[in-house]
């Protein structure tokens, strides 16, 4: 009993005092499941490392290359759910046969593949290949990754700490409002000068010409667009005053049309809407603002409203809009439209002026809240700026690294 | 509203949290509003029909244009139909007979031979109307006014090669005054900050208009605010 201890504790012994090599592929925490670490951690002394990925037809392709005897690497862009067979070449300083072939490429790339691959490789793609006899020695370890998706993303954890920061702040502010705290907001021309533009409309007993943009319905710009076009529709039914508003999608065009029906029920006046005053022009661009280019032309409007999203068509827009002598309002967050706009139009709403426009004009107290919400949003945002600037002026680069983990 | 709640969190949430179904969950809503759009197309079309054909019936001014426009719509359709685009077929094949006559297939001659001439034609329209606003842009009037005509001046002469002729003598030290390099400096600088500003505000202009949709509290774009 006591001598089979001994032989046990001596195997024991034994095997502990050569360390194994270690290889493991591990999937990264708290990620989107694109990446894996790869640790090694090799006894033998080593003159260098090579680690393989292997592709569908089990050829390898090298990853990664290390002088370290330990280490480790982190593999992106990976396909989630998916196993990954590693190779780990360790280049010995001892010579030692080995079942693998080592290739160079003519773009200086390297490839390994096994004896027999490398004997059924076509003659055409051997004469691209050169074989490396310079290691001396390989020793080569095998590992699985298998990346999954986990339930956070670590990385978008700063974005997540904005989001909750800015809602928070908009938030408390509906709340403030929704108790009768009395905000202040500074005056927006272009939406004051509103009921200007349609007041002279009507007095000219011209229409009313409203352009959603040309974005789709799942852009923000365009919700706010058409809320701006629920009251001014409401305003045109007041007055008697023809509405036209042409829709370059489908989806835009059914709900402007239920929007402005809603607006002139609201008004009182369900008779004077009909379908026609909002159409669908085409979806091309160009052929858009062709069309909406004749109506200026031919209805010579005397109030044009561009809100939404605009692109090149932007100038061709307000500049035949100008040149018929109607009182013009635009409003996009494109800042690359905004000149163009700024030049040819009376009144520009930009960026968050578009945006703000329906609580604006609404007056309801919880949407002027969260108007000012946004603009501690601003102040967090100057802040965050500023320290960052001190930080990189000071040399540390911590919280401009922190805040680049985003992707 | 209460789906507008609901789905808005449900996005939000995906956005963080990888694992199905939650990561997943953005790209089935965008699916799920392609195949709303394909029938919503079907509404344009129609609108586009009862509107021109109405201009039509009642012989209001211009109602031959309108005419055009219908006629074109429906014989690109019917072309499209019967022999296809490219490389898809339609219910008549190919159209080879076609093809061998007029090179091509004939939605794809019209497209090439009519549309993307009309097309480009209404795009070139820009370089006049940049002429006639910066026409009127650029007035000496005030010191903003002042500030904007000398920017446009330097950016317009740095972008071509007469701003390069025109300060291309001057000394190293003096680089900076090379009218190009001081138009990248415009460039690059106050023009990206300026348009950074704006993106900033009407980013958060986004986060608020968002939340007053997710939670209900702006209705204006349903057509009604109560």
């Amino acid at each position: 009993m006591k001598r089979c201890f001994l032989l046990f504790a001596l195997a024991v012994f034994g095997f502990s005092a050569f360390a194994a090599d270690i290889f493991n592929i591990l999937d990264k925490p708290w990620d989107e499941g694109t990446e894996l670490l790869i640790k090694w951690d090799l006894s033998s002394v080593i003159d260098s490392i090579h680690i393989s990925r292997a592709d569908s037809a089990g050829v390898l392709g090298i990853v990664h290359v290390s002088r370290d005897a330990k280490g480790e690497f982190t593999e992106g862009k990976l396909q989630p759910d998916t196993t990954y067979v590693y190779s780990l070449i360790a280049f010995l300083r001892s010579p030692k046969t080995s079942d693998h072939v080592y290739l160079s490429k003519t773009d200086g790339s390297a490839l390994i593949v096994t004896s027999r691959q490398f004997t059924n490789l076509p003659d055409t793609l051997k004469t691209t290949l050169t074989i490396d006899s310079s290691p001396k020695y390989v020793s080569i370890l095998k590992a699985e990754g298998f990346p999954t998706r986990d339930w956070f993303n670590r990385k978008k954890l700063p974005l997540l700490f904005l989001l909750l920061v800015l809602s928070t702040g908009i938030l408390v502010f509906i709340v403030l409002a929704h108790r009768g705290t009395d905000l202040f907001i500074r005056r927006i021309n272009g939406l004051d000068a509103m009921d200007e533009a349609i007041g002279r409309a009507t007095e000219k007993g011209k229409p009313i010409l409203f352009v959603p943009g040309i974005g789709e319905l799942d852009d923000i710009q365009t919700i706010a667009s058409l809320s701006i076009l629920s009251h001014l529709a409401y305003k045109a039914a007041e007055y008697n005053t023809n509405l036209i508003v042409p829709c370059k999608t489908s989806m835009v065009l059914s709900a402007a049309r239920e929007v402005v029906k809603e607006s002139y029920l609201r008004a009182g006046r369900p008779d004077a809407f009909r379908n026609e005053q909002v159409f669908y022009l085409t979806d091309d661009q160009f052929g858009y603002v062709a069309g909406i280019d004749g109506i200026m032309i031919r209805e010579e409007p005397a109030a044009n409203f561009f809100l939404g999203t605009f692109y090149a068509e932007s100038l061709i827009l307000a500049e035949t809009g100008f040149g018929t002598g109607a009182i013009q309002t635009a409003g996009t967050a494109q800042a690359h439209q905004l000149p163009f706009f700024v030049v040819s139009c009376d009144y520009t709403l930009i960026g968050e002026e578009l945006y703000a426009a329906s609580a604006y004009l609404s007056r309801d107290p919880q949407q002027l809240g969260s108007l000012k919400g946004c603009d501690f949003g601003k102040i967090v945002l100057i802040s965050m700026i500023v320290i960052g600037v001190i930080f990189e002026i000071s040399g540390s680069t911590w919280f401009t690294s922190m805040l680049n983990m985003v992707e | 509203m209460i789906l507008t709640l609901i789905i808005g969190i449900i996005v939000i949430v995906s956005e963080f949290i990888p694992h199905p179904p939650f990561g997943r969950l953005t790209q089935t809503f965008e699916s799920w509003f392609l195949i709303i759009f394909g029938f919503a197309i079907i509404l344009g079309q129609i609108s586009l029909v009862q509107v021109n054909l109405n201009k039509i019936s009642r012989r209001e001014e211009n109602w031959i244009y309108h005419l055009i426009g219908l006629i074109s719509l429906f014989v690109m359709v019917v072309f499209g139909l019967l022999w296809g685009t490219l490389e898809t077929g339609g219910l008549l094949g190919q159209g080879e007979s076609i093809q061998a006559a007029i090179g091509t297939k004939p939605f794809d001659y019209l497209f090439d031979n009519v549309y993307i001439p009309l097309s480009a034609t209404m795009f070139s329209l820009l370089a006049f109307f940049i002429a006639s606003a910066a026409y009127r842009a650029f007035i000496i009037r005030s010191f903003e006014s002042n500030l904007l005509m000398i920017t446009a001046v330097i950016v317009i002469i740095g972008r071509t090669s007469f701003g390069s002729f025109l300060t291309g003598w001057l000394p190293e030290r003096f680089s900076f005054f090379h009218i190009p390099l001081l138009t990248d400096y415009i460039m690059e600088f106050p023009n990206t900050a300026a348009q950074r500003a704006i993106l900033i505000s009407a980013a958060l202009g986004v986060i608020g208009s968002s939340l007053r949709i997710i939670l209900g509290i702006e209705r204006s774009y349903l057509g009604s605010d109560k």
